[in-house]
């Protein structure tokens, strides 16, 4: 689960144009609540243990409190500074690695993009270092007899897929709504745990995580430019200020062609 | 000098492959390089001569069974054996949502980079590339770099022209690729019913928001789209909430660039507006004169659709018959 910056709530630096994320609320990347709800789902019907995995520069705990409260069973937190300059090939390495760790698995969800960089590469990646069939885009899921079924709308065609398990699958938005948690809910969640590793437990020297050795570069984030005329047209009736709109789109060039 | 050399483009999606030579053309001029298309699939010599006669100087073509449809670990695993042995620069491949999945796998294979839907992309240093691409859910645009080798790019449909025809002539070679199994099993494949005109196509569109209250108001913007041989489309709620429409218009539907658009009673969140902010004029009409739509909007109509579109309507009536 990425904590990701809430992007209803950016500002932007006036002089500069540049984007200013760090006073932006956090909140857990939207499309990883569907992951988790379906993850949850799953448990409700078959059983099974959910926990989440989150890769953070910052500190995530109260955020990844959120997904403990929607039912998962604990959460592991992988904390470190370099994580804020990675590229999504290390953080599916260090993804990989924290699967590993945790032993054996049935599933790992994910979400297919996040809100805030929106590269949707992490869960085909991760699915690729693991080894394990990956089923990209669900818009619908079900897990029987060790295998996982998943419907897929894509651009010309709808497609129904499945894979033995261990697999991994990234879900769209539309998949599912995900749970508000209760309040009750809410306070069983600050009892369970949240666990910590640090990169060098996962194996991560300080010289992989090196902006050297990242395979791309991030050079500018900027609001858009937006150039527009901006002119409020007005008549005293609606029909002369429609007249004066359609003179106008004429003169633009834009239609009657 | 880098071991690596040449412009690749690929999408199991011709049309899109076209598109993608188009730009491909551009960077390879530049960079004083070959353009070379990968064709995948089962007879495709027709596919592969149609990407010279769009500006390949030459095709690698994998004709086998196998390849007849798309099948994720097949195709990664012949892009995987060409890439290796003959080591492109760089690489665009069509953003359909099966091509990137491919290019982030491909990626993770080759140890590189990848950057994502990307709406622009230049060469500015020798043989270094830039791309934009739009993040923070449209509030921003990044400019990405790569630092390794082979640089990969996916492209959107319809970011870039599809080039003119011309009879040219290529080098169309056969290769062979060693086929991975696949690890997943279609169960089922179903055809969308996919519209006879693509909104991304269309020149005008009258694009219908919150604005209107009942589903029979949509007539008042499908007379104006007639009058204006224009395409009706809409923004997420009436389609998502109300299930008036299957589709929308915005940053997780479609992306339209028409020389006119029509907002009519839309509100113009940044969704949204990342959606049609290639537009050449943007039109609002909105009861609400501080909406956002009117920041990204050439004229304003502050005022009712259900006064103002069928007003506008019969003043294109009387001025297009004339």
């Amino acid at each position: 689960m990425k904590q990701a910056v809430d992007v209803t709530q950016l500002k932007v630096d006036p002089q500069t144009s540049r984007l200013i994320t760090a006073e932006a609320p956090r909140k857990i990347s939207d499309f990883d609540k569907n992951a988790l709800e379906e993850a949850l789902k799953i448990r409700e019907s078959l059983g099974g243990e959910v926990v989440t995995v989150t890769a953070t520069a910052e500190e995530a705990k109260t955020t990844i409190r959120e997904a403990l409260a929607m039912g998962a069973d604990k959460a592991y937190i992988i904390k470190d500074p370099a994580i804020a300059k990675i590229d999504t090939l290390t953080t599916a390495r260090i993804l990989a690695e924290a699967v590993k760790k945790l032993g054996e698995f049935d599933l790992v969800l994910c979400g297919e993009a996040s809100i805030d960089s929106f590269s949707g590469q992490v869960a085909s990646r991760l699915a690729e270092i693991l080894n394990i069939p990956q089923l990209t885009s669900a818009e619908k899921m079900t897990v029987e007899n060790g295998e996982v079924k998943v419907e897929r709308a894509l651009e010309d065609r709808y497609e129904t897929v499945k894979a033995k398990m261990p697999a991994l699958v990234s879900v769209t938005r539309g998949i599912n709504q995900p749970r508000i948690p209760s309040l009750m809910a809410i306070m069983k969640a600050s009892k369970k745990e949240i666990v910590e590793w640090n990169l060098q437990e996962l194996g991560f020297t300080p010289e992989k995580l090196d902006a050297s050795n990242m395979t791309v570069e991030v050079l500018d984030v900027s609001a858009p430019k937006v150039e527009r005329k901006k002119i409020f047209v007005k008549g005293e009736t609606a029909a002369e200020t429609a007249e004066k709109l359609v003179e106008a789109l004429l003169q633009e060039g834009v239609v009657g062609r | 000098m880098s071991e690596y050399e040449g412009v690749w483009v690929f999408s199991e999606n011709q049309p899109l492959m076209l598109e993608l030579l188009g730009k491909g053309r551009e960077i390879a001029d530049k960079l004083q390089t070959e353009l070379t298309a990968i064709v995948l699939g089962s007879g495709v010599k027709e596919k592969a001569e149609e990407a010279v006669n769009y500006g390949a100087d030459k095709v690698y073509v994998v004709d086998d069974p196998k390849l007849e449809t798309f099948q994720a670990e097949r195709y990664l695993s012949a892009l995987a054996s060409l890439t290796s042995q003959y080591k492109p620069e760089t690489f665009l491949i069509g953003s359909t949502k099966d091509g990137k999945a491919l290019a982030a796998r491909l990626a993770t294979r080759l140890n590189t980079g990848c950057v994502t839907d990307c709406l622009q992309i230049e060469v500015t240093s020798e043989k270094g590339l830039t791309a934009r691409k739009i993040v923070y859910g449209g509030n921003a645009i990044a400019t990405i770099t790569w630092r390794t080798k082979p640089q990969i790019a996916t492209v959107p449909p319809r970011t870039f022209e599809k080039p003119e025809f011309k009879e040219r002539k290529g080098q169309i070679i056969q290769v062979e690729a060693e086929l991975e199994e696949p690890q997943t099993e279609k169960v089922e494949v179903k055809p969308l019913e996919v519209s006879q005109v693509k909104i991304e196509e269309a020149d005008v569109i009258v694009s219908c928001g919150r604005g209107f209250e009942k589903k029979e108001d949509l007539a008042l913007a499908e007379e104006l789209a007639k009058v204006l041989n224009a395409q009706v489309g809409c923004s997420r709620p009436l389609a998502e909430d109300r299930k008036w429409f299957s589709e929308w218009i915005g940053l997780s539907g479609h992306k339209v660039k028409p020389s006119l658009y029509i907002a009519c009673g839309i509100s113009g969140v940044i969704q949204h507006v990342a959606g049609i902010r290639d537009s050449k004029i943007i039109v609002a009409i909105n009861t609400d004169e501080n909406a956002p739509i009117v920041e990204m909007a050439d004229y304003i109509i502050v005022g009712d659709i259900h006064e103002m579109i069928p007003a506008i309507t019969e003043a294109f009536k009387k001025h297009l018959s004339a």
